[in-house]
């Protein structure tokens, strides 16, 4: 009797707690939805892995191998720069497609070496003088790099098979024949180059001895990283708890409107705009401590490369500070309670983070999703951190990213104020 | 220095509210009410719960937007800067911030109305003595007793020296020692010359520290005057019989209406001209056959307005 009264009470509370029920049933209903769309199998998209061709051979071969990266499904081949007011661009360089690389327009970029062409199948020992495909990398993607070299793999083998037997010909006529001493001597570096690769393990940047065809990967961006990985993570985790401290920071709102504070204060000379004007300010001030602090201890224990890149960090700081403060206030504006606040902020965070690639990195998500998460703070912060702290770009190239977070600064708190109208009269 | 400052014989009202409406919906709570209040007087507004005081206050002091009439403070609309700087609000929550101390919370309200550097310093050292808070400055507010944070709340809304204050019942929820210290701040603000608003549903406190008293009821003032103006327009000469009677019943409500008294409570209530009056009634209710129990007569108070005017006890 006495279990079934607790049960009952502890039913009746929950039924009236909105926040409580919220969080009870909805957030893991929405993260679960959130998760199976970008990692089980109901995607609408696959993601795509956007590549940057560059053929200066422009043999058979190479335009054979072109083709075969083409119609792979899962690769976006890109051989000129999206067309710029309507004008055609020039196909990439060697050069360019580094550069392009190295500003995140693409993960990868493969280039087909003139002369490749005639000797494009790699059964014998490294050569410098022969030329080798390059794969330029971004290091921070961990998954295109690695998918492109199979890939280039896959696509020599059947989208050229009969270059491949003109190869085994060729080779064939080279090594065999009687085996003179010449020949068994060739036969012999061959067999020992390859169990040494054996031996040894995959190459890592070196050319891919393994495969069908040479590849040569060369990390372009983060290759002089101590810590890869660090700064990805101090920003992505760091936006997340910014904006649960924000939403705390700002729920003070709605401790001072219950207590009688918030009347006392507008009672004063205080009007509602400078008050939340102040309020932005101090929250903006405690967002932007939080992110020092985390990069701080990034430096002290990770070895993140903080002090060469401050005036970035300072930049994207202040704005992601500013944009994360600004959000704040406008749940707390909306919420009539802390109870309201504390479940509304937490479903409205985990799912922006989830989407926003602060619990994993965007390009693991199909392009929807991609685009999707282009609608929260974390998406854009995490993308101008990297920036600064991967790929070593001046502040300048932070404009995108500090112009979407000040506009969604302004537009949140514009809002914010719109809905505090409520507590300025009866 | 003091904490108020008065204004001159002949110089305009600290307050005039005239024909003021406020509706929240369906409900009126303040409902065409006009009052002025005299230089250096104190006005207490008595009602009970939910008579539309506190909306009055809300509205005086510019939380509230009426949906009809005036309110001038000193001359200038409540909405001004003038009437901001002349008034001092002391709200019935405590407005405080509780992880602050004394002091940081005096400081803060006093930047927020404008004071600053040696002002600002003196005028939060006198609200600290005024308080008699003195010694306890550097403690946070959580960790005050109940009397201590109603009298920092009050220290609160006299920081920046108004002229006339406004002070929803600064007694709720505090033991009667607290109430006592209380009352003597604010009998020292009066004896300064301060002009006050006092809202209250407690009429001893009406009583002890009102020159004036105005009964609110349901959003309107249905009698305004000194404490015997007020009895006196109600009673009269009159006293009070109050007359309890056993197993009271409808018999007894319907006899008690018949003899022109009211039933509260199981109470019954007659006023009298003269004393001797007393013995027609017990021997009227003795040949109704009731058992009366104890019967007292009683010189009228503001209670017994508040009855005689609203059929209600104040207390509802």
């Amino acid at each position: 009797m006495t279990i079934s009264s607790i049960v009952r009470t502890a039913t009746v509370s929950l039924r009236r707690d909105r926040g409580a029920l919220a969080l009870s049933f909805i957030l893991p209903v929405v993260f679960f939805s959130i998760f199976a769309v970008i990692f089980g199998g109901r995607r609408e998209s696959t993601p795509k892995i956007k590549v940057i061709v560059v053929d200066e051979d422009h043999s058979r071969v190479s335009e054979r191998l072109m083709q075969g990266l083409k119609k792979e499904g899962s690769l976006v081949v890109k051989t000129r720069p999206e067309p710029v007011k309507g004008v055609e661009q020039p196909e990439y360089t060697a050069a360019t497609a580094e550069t392009a690389v190295k500003e995140g327009t693409a993960p990868v970029a493969v280039v087909i070496p003139h002369g490749f062409g005639e000797n494009p199948i790699a059964f014998r020992p490294p050569d410098p003088s022969r030329p080798t495909i390059q794969l330029l990398k971004d290091s921070s993607d961990m998954v295109a790099p690695q998918m492109i070299t199979g890939l280039l793999q896959k696509v020599a083998m059947t989208s050229m098979p009969d270059l491949m037997a003109e190869q085994g010909s060729k080779y064939f006529d080279e090594f065999s024949g009687g085996l003179t001493k010449e020949q068994r001597e060739r036969m012999e570096e061959g067999i020992r180059f390859l169990r040494e690769r054996q031996e040894s393990g995959a190459a890592r940047d070196s050319e891919n001895g393994g495969g069908i065809v040479a590849v040569r990967e060369r990390a372009v961006v983060g290759e002089n990283k101590n810590n890869p990985m660090v700064s990805f993570y101090a920003a992505a985790i760091g936006v997340m708890f910014l904006l649960f401290t924000a939403s705390g920071a700002a729920g003070a709102l709605l401790d001072e409107a219950e207590s009688g504070t918030l009347d006392r204060v507008l009672s004063s000379h205080v009007t509602m705009t400078s008050l939340l004007v102040g309020k932005l300010a101090y929250n903006s001030l405690l967002a932007f401590t939080q992110l020092v602090v985390m990069f701080l201890w990034g430096w002290a224990v990770f070895k993140l490369d903080f002090w060469p890149h401050i005036p970035g960090f300072v930049v994207m700081g202040v704005s992601t500070a500013t944009a994360v403060a600004a959000f704040g206030l406008l749940l707390a504006s909306i919420c009539k309670t802390r109870a309201q606040l504390g479940a509304l902020s937490t479903l409205v965070i985990l799912v922006m983070s989830s989407i926003g690639g602060s619990m994993f990195p965007r390009y693991f998500m199909s392009e929807s999703m991609q685009k999707a998460g282009l609608l929260t703070i974390n998406a854009w912060a995490i993308d101008g951190f990297t920036k600064v702290f991967w790929r070593d770009e001046p502040v300048s190239h932070l404009m995108p990213q500090v112009l979407v977070l000040v506009s969604i600064a302004i537009v949140l708190f514009a809002i914010a104020r719109r809905v505090a109208r409520r507590w300025e009269y009866a | 220095m003091s904490l108020s400052a008065t204004s001159a014989p002949g110089s305009l009202p600290p307050l005039r509210v005239a024909a003021l409406v406020k509706r929240f919906g369906e409900v009126t709570a303040v409902d065409g009410i006009t009052l002025e209040l005299r230089g250096g007087e104190c006005l207490g507004l008595l009602g009970p719960n939910g008579a539309g005081k506190s909306t009055l206050i809300r509205s005086i002091v510019g939380r509230v937007i009426p949906d009809a009439g005036t309110i001038s403070v000193f001359g200038s609309p409540a909405d001004s800067v003038e009437a901001r700087n002349a008034l001092g609000w002391i709200p019935q929550e405590l407005a405080l911030y509780p992880r602050l101390t004394c002091r940081e919370n005096l400081q803060a309200f006093g930047r927020y109305h404008g004071l600053r550097g040696s002002a600002l310093n003196q005028a939060v050292e006198h609200c600290l003595g005024w308080a008699t808070l003195t010694d306890r400055a550097g403690e946070l507010v959580k960790n005050l007793s109940g009397g201590m944070k109603r009298r920092l709340n009050m220290a609160a809304g006299l920081i920046h020296q108004p002229r006339l204050v406004l002070m929803d019942e600064p007694t709720v929820g505090v033991d009667p020692q607290s109430r006592n210290h209380i009352f003597e701040m604010i009998e020292k603000l009066r004896d300064e010359g301060m002009s006050l608003i006092y809202t209250t549903h407690y009429m001893e406190e009406a009583e002890r520290l009102c020159d004036r008293i105005a009964i609110v009821d349901h959003g309107k003032i249905i009698a305004l005057g000194t404490h015997a103006e007020l009895v006196e327009s109600a009673f009269g000469t009159r006293s009070q019989v109050l007359a309890r009677f056993a197993g009271a019943d409808e018999r007894v409500a319907a006899w008690v209406a018949e003899r022109g008294g009211q039933s509260v409570d199981g109470l019954a209530q007659f006023t009298v001209e003269h004393p001797a009056e007393i013995a027609g009634l017990l021997e009227s209710s003795a040949k109704a056959g009731f058992d009366l129990v104890d019967v007292s007569l009683h010189k009228p108070n503001l209670e017994s307005v508040f009855l005689h005017l609203t059929g209600r006890e104040l207390r509802d």
